[in-house]
């Protein structure tokens, strides 16, 4: 167990130099010059010339060259410091708090809902396979998992906010504006947990030991909590991590979408704006959620899992 | 009983469901929701001052009516001295910022000398000193009579903000002088305000504001149908059509001075002549266009719209739609067809690229609309839809050949300052490039110097005529802005210089 948190560790180190590394590389290969970027980003694009640029370059110091300014930036790295928004001028560590907690909350929201609503389907599908519930979902999660998170977020819109006129279309500020982004995602998160759910749940069914919990006489509640759960839990659990970057990817466009001032929303702007500090700090983030959720679930399939637990390894 | 028991996550789900929507829309408080596409991207007046303007946080000392002429604004009155260098502005009386002190000279002339250093019109204007002269009236001295000044002064960026704002010459906080103070910022989606219990002028009738940043102009319509906004600024076209069609919003609509431009690179050999500039101008169905695209008559027949009263001439030939004589044009000039269609000259095919911006989601449409009827007249347009930045870079290193833009004329409500920054000697990033034409130029200049409104009508024909024939810019459309507005909000307007988002007018419905 130690060992696996001590590698999630050292993980999470080099997260940070390649991505620190590669979004800086990246962000100055893009095409364009940097200073009209910025300055666009500043000023909006009626407001953007070349009297502007040429305060932004003098200013930013978007001379130097490549190699100190990216030294620089891992000096101040070590010394936790995320230096300050080209576009903004606010420190990037206070716009990020900020922005991640909606994020998490947000992407927390999303989860929890998919949990409530794709495992439980997938194990009631996997425990009659080929039966109407099955199939229906197998539809659903198809149609839901090939259209654009966009137009499942719209659909949500119109029928919630403009038909039932329940909920508010978009925003941020008051609790039931999570709603409609959250179920955006979780239906996305759900439309595949269900089908390794139901998976799951039918492998586990078919098994000599489920078999005989049956035939011994336990009832389908009791084979069900006692052999059933656990054993189904673990590839769920699993499954999870995997969802992670489909949440990654999937808060850009939702964030757009629903106006929700988190991270994503930031780091699509960093990158139109050519905001450098800001696109590293959000990126590094995003990777350190990954590797910091992965070692979450690690240690829950441990707790889970006795197996794990006897063998003493990962 | 195992189905049951599983059942239960969905109820608790449907329960989660019920409590969130038990609780009532946001829109149905007493705040007026805001919602429009530019987000607050920071405290300083050159890059959000447009927004804290048009949330009445901020005044300028000089105001402009709905033709575009100055008003009074934080300056009462002014006078200019007989060799037109010397302004004198005289302030209203008793101002208080919102942190209470007093609005005197010195805060505004420290204001202005900010203003002055930073990306902004102010700071291409001959100023040579902006100072105080007593505790109520700032004087400004330029190097050369200046008649845009007023206009100039009226710029969003010209904001004036309360000493205690500053931090050497970087914005800390918001303290303005307007009819609505800022009581939270939550850069870069939202701002929230209060009605101003000191305000020098006439109180508004609303008590509180909120403005939101929504980027996605689908959000935008949304919002304002589902009730959760109640004034939602720039609809696209297609959620207009659509708002239209229901009672759920009242739509306002009003003809703005901002133009679709098709910039050209004069310097480029196959555009140089302008026998080549008016066949791309004629090769282009305006107004079909207009109609299938932006969704309104709102086909250019010149540089400025109707709107732009001074700066229209309804006696200009308009710019018309004919491929034919586009072709014979360029046969003129020795353009062949080639084998594909595309014209030929001396083995090279007529080919540009042409450079536009997704920020304005039409742009695009459009430039796929022109890459069409283009080639009906044997011209081979690519499309590089990038960041709107690319235009201003591309002008300035030369490699720019044709530009898809939206030009606001109204930067300052006289056209004439971005007319001088964008058609001035050497071109501009927004306007014309390597573009010669000294009486045009002769016409600017007056312009600046010439108070008489007479003889300036007469420059201002002079100057349009010249476009309208160079062609260094090619019209294509003008644009309306509309907002939709809650059925419970009375009073709302719509700016057509896009300074207010008329606040102070507003009132709740009885």
């Amino acid at each position: 167990m130690m060992k696996t948190l001590l590698n999630r560790l050292i993980q999470a180190v080099l997260v940070a130099l390649m991505v620190g590394m590669l979004t800086f590389v990246m962000a100055r290969s893009l095409p364009g010059d940097m200073a009209y970027r910025i300055a666009a980003g500043r000023y909006g694009y009626d407001l953007v010339d070349q009297a502007a640029a040429a305060k932004v370059a003098a200013e930013l110091d978007l001379h130097q060259s490549a190699f100190t300014a990216f030294s620089q930036w891992i000096m101040d790295l070590a010394r936790l410091d995320f230096g300050v928004s080209l576009i903004s001028g606010a420190p990037v560590m206070e716009e990020i708090t900020q922005q991640l907690g909606n994020t998490l909350e947000l992407a927390i929201a999303a989860l929890l809902l998919s949990l409530l609503i794709g495992p439980p389907l997938g194990i009631l599908a996997g425990l009659r396979p080929g039966g109407w519930l099955d199939r229906t979902l197998m539809l659903i999660s198809t149609a839901l998992r090939a259209l654009p998170q966009f137009v499942v977020g719209l659909g949500l819109i119109i029928l919630f906010s403009l038909t039932l006129n329940l909920l508010p279309a978009a925003g941020h500020g008051q609790s039931q504006h999570l709603f409609l982004p959250a179920l955006t995602l979780a239906l996305g998160l759900a439309a595949v947990s269900n089908r390794v759910a139901r998976d799951a749940m039918l492998s586990v069914q078919q098994t000599a030991y489920y078999s005989f919990g049956r035939t011994k006489g336990l009832s389908d509640w009791q084979v069900f909590t006692r052999h059933g759960l656990r054993n189904v839990a673990v590839p769920i659990i699993t499954y999870l991590g995997i969802q992670f970057i489909y949440l990654v990817e999937s808060v850009v466009v939702v964030e757009t979408l629903f106006a929700w001032p988190g991270i994503g929303h930031a780091l699509v702007h960093a990158v139109f704006g050519r905001d450098i500090p800001m696109i590293q700090a959000t990126a590094l983030m995003m990777g350190l959620i990954f590797v910091g959720l992965n070692g979450l679930v690690d240690a829950l399939c441990h707790l889970v899992d006795p197996r794990r637990r006897a063998h003493g390894s990962a | 009983m195992l189905k049951r028991s599983l059942a239960l996550p969905f109820l608790s789900a449907a329960a989660l469901l019920m409590l969130s929507t038990a609780s009532l829309s946001a829109a149905q408080d007493d705040v007026v929701d805001i919602v429009a596409p530019f987000e607050i991207t920071g405290l300083d007046p050159a890059k959000s001052g447009d927004i804290f303007l048009r949330m009445r946080i901020v005044e300028t000392l000089v105001e402009a009516d709905k033709t575009g002429n100055p008003t009074a604004a934080l300056a009462k009155s002014w006078s200019v001295s007989e060799d037109g260098k010397t302004w004198r502005f005289k302030l209203q009386d008793g101002v208080v910022f919102h942190d209470g002190s007093k609005l005197t000279a010195g805060a505004v002339a420290q204001s202005l000398t900010v203003a002055r250093a930073k990306p902004g019109l102010l700071g291409k204007a001959p100023i040579e000193a902006i100072s105080a002269d007593g505790a109520d009236t700032v004087v400004i001295t330029l190097s050369k009579p200046f008649v845009p000044l007023l206009a100039f002064l009226a710029e969003s960026r010209a904001q004036i903000l309360a000493p205690a704002s500053y931090e050497g010459s970087d914005v800390k906080t918001v303290i303005g002088t307007g009819p609505f103070r800022l009581t939270s910022l939550e850069a870069p989606q939202a701002l929230s305000v209060e009605r101003f219990a000191n305000y020098w002028g006439e109180k508004p009738s609303i008590e509180k504001a909120a403005y939101h940043s929504v980027s996605r102009a689908e959000t935008r319509a949304l919002m304002a149908e589902s009730g959760d906004a109640d004034y939602v600024f720039n609809l696209d076209p297609a959620s207009r059509t659509r708002l239209a069609k229901g009672d759920k919003v009242k739509l306002l609509s009003v003809s703005i001075p901002r133009s679709v431009l098709l910039k050209v690179n004069i310097g480029k050999p196959v555009l140089a002549d302008v026998k080549a500039r008016e066949a791309l101008s004629l090769a282009i169905d305006r107004e079909g266009l207009a109609l299938a695209i932006l969704r309104y008559p709102a086909a250019a027949t010149q540089l400025f719209p109707p709107s732009l009263a001074i700066w229209h001439d309804a006696n200009l030939a308009p710019l018309g739609y004919d491929p034919d004589k586009a072709k014979a044009l360029l046969a003129e000039l020795g353009w062949t067809p080639g084998a594909d269609g595309i014209l030929q000259k001396d083995g090279k095919p007529f080919a540009l690229t042409l450079t536009t911006y997704p920020d304005r989601p039409e742009l695009p449409l459009i430039a796929a609309v022109l890459q069409d009827q283009m080639k009906e007249i044997g011209v081979a347009l690519t499309i590089n839809s990038t960041n709107s930045s690319e235009i201003p870079a591309k002008h300035q290193d030369g490699t720019l050949e044709l530009a898809l833009m939206a030009r606001n004329f109204a930067l300052v409500p006289d056209p004439i300052g971005t007319m001088l920054s964008d058609y001035g000697p050497k071109g501009g990033d927004w306007g014309a490039m390597n573009w010669v034409n000294p009486g045009f130029e002769q016409a600017l200049d007056d312009l600046t110097r010439i108070a008489d409104p007479e003889a300036g009508a007469a420059l201002r024909a002079k100057a349009v005529a010249a476009i309208q024939s160079d062609l260094p810019v090619i019209p294509i459309a003008w644009y309306q802005q509309t907002v939709a507005v809650s059925p419970r909000l009375e009073g709302a307007t719509i700016d057509p210089f896009e300074r207010s988002f008329g606040l102070e007018t507003m009132r709740w419905a009885k």
